[in-house]
């Protein structure tokens, strides 16, 4: 069942998922984010990326389960603020922390566990956000398009890893998107079970 | 007699389809504007994170900085601003965030206090921190603080060298190290309600180390009394070593001779060693320590050995493996 226009949804979708880059700037024209302001901009903006792609990835499983229709259409904007932070993150560590040392950078990429994941995590995203356009959802085929997104979910995940092995002590907060993300798996594997189930069955019943 | 009522020019009547696309513009608006600072709203909930710049602490200290002859152990760096140094705190007994411990420390009574001095010394005793710190002349220093997390502030503390107290009482032949233990008390400690690490805190030295010169107990900062977040009343300062073995809100000193559990070795010994002197060739498990950021400060700077210290204190650890011992 569609639902109706919502002309305003994803302009406000995407007013909100810009508003805390603009508070971000805000402060940081201020100064008035503490004294390790790049730390803190690290610290949200790879929040923020991990949020946004979680929120991506609960659309299809609130369609399942709640019946709405509304999530399928700020999917996609979802995705790809989530993927602007995560470039922003990213950009953040190798321009602003790192300061552009390229050596250091390759050594923590290659070394550092926490940090490889949370580079495949970017590099997985690349792809995902060149074909997010229709175009390129008509030219590689819905099927071919929709295998490939799936690496979204391994991004995800590999965020969580990433957030899990960041964090000092207390391992609540990464657990709780841990904890949303295989859930949301988990409704995506229930329904696709639930569909082949009705496909082998169909035949059957239809005498 | 009754007046007309004066028709408005048809030119002014608003056409019904216009009007109802009024509406439902408005109602767009409406719900667009409240569906962007929902969205908005939330993503700052989950990201955000208390600025802690507030917190109702005493502003910078009013006077103006007086010029004093530079002490033997001071760095000439300049020190970083007060703000900094007393709003951003690892000190977990008042929560995990940089900024909780200056929002929460208010609840801790630095006074009275009473430190505990045992183990193997000669003259064991209970000494209430006013008298212990009447028992030495306070000096200025200004050192460097590196974090283990590759921050590093320039600190003046106010206080004397832990030598002095440690002669004072008496060390046994059998004293190899000094132990020393955080007040325990959720009441007062609130981050000590969760049990992220195990309470109370625990640092320890080698007896040499406890003896160095530069190894001071601290009982202020910038010509004043140590604010609770920055572990009032008593806090111990080792400048060449990572700043979590500077134990804060100090309740006992006690000689051992076996090494003492240390509360981040023991929670984590891959990544937070016994030693944990500022090495910049022995990296962090998740980050390298070759380089460090001094707050305030945009571009990182390279760390110097033993902190810039090694001059003092590298003769200390002649014939040890400090990849090992780290």
């Amino acid at each position: 069942m569609a639902s109706p226009p919502l002309p305003w949804l994803k302009p406000a979708f995407l007013v909100g998922g810009l508003s805390p880059l603009a508070l971000l700037a805000l402060q940081l024209a201020r100064d008035t984010l503490g004294a390790n302001p790049i730390e803190r901009v690290l610290n949200q903006t790879g929040m923020l990326a991990l949020i946004l792609l979680v929120a991506s990835l609960a659309c299809t499983p609130l369609k399942v389960v709640a019946g709405w229709t509304w999530p399928m259409r700020v999917r996609k904007l979802l995705g790809l603020l989530g993927f602007a932070y995560a470039v922003l993150h990213f950009l953040t560590y190798v321009v602003v922390d790192q300061g552009l040392a390229l050596a250091t950078i390759l050594e923590d990429i290659a070394k550092r566990p926490f940090i490889t994941v949370g580079f495949l995590a970017l590099v997985l995203l690349v792809p995902l956000a060149v074909t997010s356009t229709n175009r390129m959802v008509r030219r590689l085929g819905f099927p071919v398009w929709q295998r490939l997104h799936r690496l979204s979910y391994v991004a995800a995940s590999l965020g969580v890893v990433h957030f899990f092995w960041r964090v000092k002590k207390d391992h609540t907060e990464p657990l709780v998107y841990g904890g949303v993300l295989a859930l949301l798996f988990a409704i995506r594997v229930a329904e696709a079970l639930r569909k082949r189930r009705a496909r082998s069955g169909a035949p059957a019943s239809a005498i | 007699m009754r007046k007309k009522v004066p028709e408005p020019p048809s030119s002014e009547i608003t056409s019904e389809s216009l009007y109802l696309r009024r509406r439902e513009f408005l109602k767009s608006a409406v719900l667009f504007t409240g569906t962007a600072t929902g969205v908005g709203g939330g993503l700052q909930l989950l990201s955000g994170r208390p600025s802690g710049t507030d917190g109702g602490l005493p502003s910078a200290p009013g006077d103006a900085p007086k010029k004093k002859p530079r002490g033997p152990y001071d760095t000439d760096e300049a020190p970083t601003s007060y703000d900094d140094a007393t709003t951003y705190n690892n000190f977990y007994e008042f929560g995990l965030d940089k900024g909780d411990p200056a929002e929460n420390a208010h609840v801790l009574k630095p006074r009275p206090w009473t430190v505990v001095i045992d183990g193997e010394v000669n003259k064991p005793q209970t000494v209430d921190i006013d008298t212990l710190q009447s028992w030495f002349p306070l000096e200025d220093r200004v050192y460097r603080m590196r974090c283990v997390e590759a921050w590093s502030m320039v600190i003046p503390w106010m206080g004397f060298p832990l030598a002095g107290l440690l002669r004072r009482v008496e060390p046994t032949g059998k004293a190899k190290y000094v132990a020393f233990t955080t007040l325990k008390d959720p009441k007062q400690m609130p981050g000590q309600r969760t049990s992220v690490l195990e309470w109370p805190y625990v640092e320890g030295l080698r007896l040499d180390e406890a003896l160095n010169p530069l190894t001071m107990l601290a009982v202020g900062l910038y010509g004043r009394v140590l604010p609770n977040q920055n572990g009032a009343p008593l806090r111990l300062v080792v400048p060449w070593k990572y700043g979590f073995k500077g134990i804060k809100s100090i309740v006992r000193i006690t000689l051992t001779e076996q090494q003492p559990p240390t509360t981040w070795s023991r929670s984590n010994p891959r990544e937070y060693g016994f030693f944990a002197n500022v090495n910049p060739e022995v990296d962090h498990p998740r980050w390298s320590q070759a380089t460090e950021r001094r707050i305030g400060e945009l571009r990182r700077r390279p760390t110097l050995p033993f902190n810039g210290y090694a001059e003092q204190v590298a003769s200390l650890y002649s014939g040890l493996d400090l990849r090992r011992n780290f």
